[in-house]
């Protein structure tokens, strides 16, 4: 069986004015969103505060629960449907940390059971101090940034053999980055200077490859985040799981076009046919790049419908993830490492 | 037949280990070591813990400002005052004259340790300022974390958890992991009482409630009393002046347990050793009619009018307890004190029905997604992909069995990192596959471009799985418990997968076309 014909030649390069501006409205909205929504929407990992996951035997409303909630004093406390209507669960999320003598949980569980006169069974208590959630927040900023560097590093190394150069220069960014968060710089601002910082370096640099690759890369990142914010989605530890994970293999289907493009640039010399010989890299990759994303999808899909609640919006980020990989890899990767191989043609 | 050569053994041995290793996990055989469920799985209790340390330093502080005052008082030597900082240091003020080289002796020869600032004179009046060094306040800080994980460990032992996981977690923070455990609110009552016990007079000279509104006396702190009234269900507070002078503390203790009184009240009968019970002797005797305050965690639980000197060293803690609070109480007791108060600050705690469910919900998604794969698999590259899902099934062979070998713990997001190298690991096989094809079309023979489309695809398969890996390895750096869990098996997944996909299907592929001697091949 057969889906992309092998003698494809849809013209990618002809059209990457309409991916630019494809992306670039999609990074706008990424970027409005997170404006307007003052970052994204973190969970209680990140910003610290109480969920509460509570079930009842039978049918409960939402107002009584919470009025239950109020009487303890618990006015900003949140409470949602989880789940199908028939599992009559529900989150109960507060900024409050815990209660004098009786534990949080104890006492929300009694305020319940005299509102609603069913005692409600606790399944799930996650608790997260603001220290704790500042710490995760850092973390997570970090290991986005690390695996970001790490690959970037390797691919320069592996595509351009400069592993010296690539090496040197996150050697000294990781430094400066280490250093400055010493001294308690805002983490997000440090990272997005030193992202800013490493693509200015890969282009002064002349690591077209590694330089496509973490554009791509930043590109998936943010507009997965964007995508989150506009959806007013919890951004929750599992999301930095999906997130890093999307940093991983989006690059896959990138590698597999960078690694024909290499292959088939050998030994040409005319700046005039750099567009073609992309594209006709990419379609030759087009099958294996469409299929690698549908068996992952196939798989994401079911665990989106049917792995529960907790994972929920994890498989959601992969799913938006794995999309705008293979679109990021076709329609951004390409075109980069394009308009920085006619830059520097001479050295070919 | 070149079927025995070393590739076909060795890849049998991984199959076969993979197997082995997998085994006990389903069935009670060698090597007995099951894959671990994390908590979000089984259920149970993850709590961090902040030792406030500092209090440690300030008790130490205390105690040298006591043992300084003692010393004056030996030597005769008159002071204005000598009191803790809030910097933690400790500020003395004396008369100037003779009073300062008598002084400055008793610093030089019993506080050494003290780093003494140079003296400031202002109105007569000499002002020292006395700190503890930086290493010393270092290793009290690092003491009181080690010894409060030490008592806590004590306690959950008492208390009764299997396979409790307790250790220090970078400086401050102690990390508890109770797998399975029944009564979360009661557990965490127990790991967080500091349960230190002191036994100290009432002060009768001064009333209370004009203490209350102005200041208490010096030496003297208001503490209340709950009273909880069964038949109201209230509680009231009452205050008592307590002297701030330590008679004898819950350090001496021997033993504690649940006693009950005459109305079948549990209660928390306690025991000194022999110096404890000593001291008991003693300051029962000298105070005799004055009343003797039982204070728990700044609380006061009794205050009992001394009726006659006590011998014996016994003695019983009295409060509105319930069974299990006078149980934990006694536990606590019994293996000491925390030398710092400690504050949670994570806790996640997962019942154990959401914990089947979520098994339940991880096992159907795999099921469902694997199945659609292999389907799919089938269906596009015909017998090729049937070899693509051998070596999908033994590739989660082969995570199962490297979970079960390194005792790595699987979480829900574990579960879903498995789900994921599902689609993943037939991932480098659609490379494959794609590119014999391409070898195909240019006229090449059905070994030839399974040769070749092997020979090329191999490199940018690992370039791409490694890109991957990098993320999951700083994943796992970085990640606390569950993702941890999903960066293992992730990792794990895309080296399996790296095993099947160029070595196993590459070895069947090659094998059945020597074998049928027949250049047709069903991609």
């Amino acid at each position: 069986m057969q889906l992309i014909k092998s003698d494809i030649n849809i013209d990618f390069i002809g059209k990457q004015k309409i991916g630019f501006v494809l992306s670039l409205i999609l990074i706008l909205l990424s970027i409005g969103s997170l404006i307007i929504h003052k970052g994204p929407n973190y969970g209680i990992d990140f910003v610290g505060g109480t969920l509460i996951q509570i079930k009842f035997s039978q049918q409960v409303s939402v107002g009584k629960i919470r009025s239950g909630l109020s009487n303890i004093g618990f006015k900003d406390a949140s409470v949602q449907n989880f789940g199908h209507d028939y599992d009559h669960e529900f989150l109960i999320r507060t900024s409050n940390l815990e209660m004098s003598s009786k534990g949080l949980s104890q006492s929300i569980s009694e305020a319940i059971k005299a509102s609603t006169g069913i005692a409600p069974e606790i399944r799930r208590v996650e608790m997260v101090g603001p220290q704790v959630g500042d710490d995760l927040r850092k973390k997570a900023l970090l290991a986005l940034f690390y695996s970001l560097l790490f690959i970037t590093i390797y691919i320069s190394g592996r595509f351009e053999l400069k592993w010296m150069l690539s090496g040197v220069t996150a050697g000294s960014l990781m430094t400066a980055v280490y250093f400055l968060s010493v001294f308690n710089v805002g983490i997000a601002v440090l990272i997005t200077a030193a992202l800013v910082i490493t693509l200015a370096l890969f282009w002064v640099l002349r690591l077209k490859y590694a330089m496509g690759a973490i554009v791509a890369l930043l590109h998936d990142v943010l507009i997965t985040v964007g995508i989150f914010s506009i959806l007013n989605l919890d951004f929750s530890l599992p999301i930095i799981a999906a997130l890093l994970t999307i940093i991983g293999y989006s690059l896959n289907d990138t590698i597999i076009v960078f690694d024909r493009i290499r292959e088939n640039i050998k030994g040409v010399k005319t700046k005039d046919t750099f567009p073609a010989l992309f594209n006709k890299s990419i379609n030759q990759t087009l099958s294996r790049t469409i299929l690698t994303s549908v068996t992952t999808l196939v798989v994401l899909v079911p665990l989106y419908f049917l792995g529960g609640e907790i994972i929920h919006n994890f498989a959601f980020a992969m799913i938006i993830g794995v999309l705008i990989g293979t679109y990021s890899s076709i329609f951004v990767a390409s075109p980069v490492v394009l308009a920085a191989t006619k830059r520097q043609s001479g050295n070919f | 037949m070149k079927s025995f050569t070393f590739k076909t053994v060795a890849i049998t041995g991984v199959i076969l280990a993979a197997i082995v290793w997998l085994l006990p996990t389903f069935f009670n055989c060698w090597p007995h070591k099951k894959i671990n469920l994390g908590l979000d799985l089984q259920g149970g209790m993850h709590l961090v813990l902040e030792v406030q340390n500092i209090k440690a330093v300030e008790v130490e502080l205390e105690r040298t400002i006591q043992e300084i005052k003692k010393q004056l008082r030996k030597e005769n030597i008159k002071h204005l005052g000598i009191s803790r900082l809030n910097d933690n240091s400790i500020l003395a003020k004396l008369q100037s004259g003779e009073n300062k080289s008598g002084f400055e002796t008793v610093l030089s020869k019993n506080f050494e340790n003290l780093i003494t600032q140079k003296p400031h004179t202002d109105n007569n009046i000499i002002t020292y300022k006395l700190a503890l060094p930086e290493n010393e306040t270092e290793n009290i800080k690092k003491m009181a974390t080690e010894q409060a994980l030490e008592t806590i460990r004590n306690r959950i032992d008492e208390f009764g958890v299997s396979e409790p996981d307790i250790r220090i977690q970078g400086g401050n923070r102690i990390l508890i992991q109770l797998p399975g455990i029944k009564d979360p609110e009661r557990a965490k009552g127990l790991i967080g009482k500091t349960a230190q016990l002191t036994f100290r007079l009432v002060d009768d000279d001064a009333d209370v409630n004009s203490a209350i509104n102005g200041t208490p006396p010096v030496g003297a702190e208001i503490l209340y009393q709950n009273k909880y009234n069964s038949t109201s269900g209230t509680s009231t507070k009452i205050p008592f002046l307590i002297k701030k002078r330590v008679l004898l503390d819950g350090s001496l203790l021997t033993n504690a347990r649940v006693e009950f009184d005459q109305f079948q009240q549990a209660q928390v009968g306690i025991e000194f050793n022999r110096k404890g019970a000593r001291i008991f002797d003693r300051i029962t005797g000298e105070n005799i009619h004055k009343r003797l305050a039982i204070v728990l965690d700044n609380s006061v639980y009794s205050a009992p009018v001394i009726q006659d000197r006590i011998a014996g060293g016994k003695a019983v803690i009295t409060g509105s307890f319930t069974l299990n609070e006078a149980k934990d109480l006694a536990i606590a007791l019994r293996a000491g004190s925390l030398p710092a108060p400690v504050k949670i600050i994570e806790e996640r705690t997962v019942g154990p029905t959401l914990g089947a469910d979520s098994i339940r919900t991880g096992l159907v998604s795999m099921a469902v997604g694997g199945f659609l794969v292999i389907l799919l698999m089938a269906v596009y590259y015909k017998k090729a992909g049937l070899i693509a899902d051998l070596a999908l099934t033994i590739n989660i062979i082969i995570i199962g069995g490297g979970l079960a070998a390194f005792q790595a713990t699987l979480t829900l997001p574990g579960i879903a990192g498995i789900i994921l190298t599902i689609g993943m690991a037939v991932d480098a096989n659609v490379i494959i596959f794609e590119r014999i094809r391409e070898e195909l079309r240019t006229g090449k023979t059905a070994l030839a471009s399974v040769i070749a489309g092997y020979d090329r695809a191999t490199l940018p398969i690992l370039d791409a799985n490694v890109t991957t890996i990098i993320a999951a390895l700083v994943l796992y750096q970085y990640g606390t418990g569950p993702i941890k869990g999903f960066a293992v098996t992730l990792s794990l997944g895309i080296i399996a997968s790296l095993f099947t996909a160029l070595i196993l299907s590459k070895t069947i592929l090659v094998f059945t076309l020597k074998n049928k001697q027949s250049s047709k091949l069903s991609i």
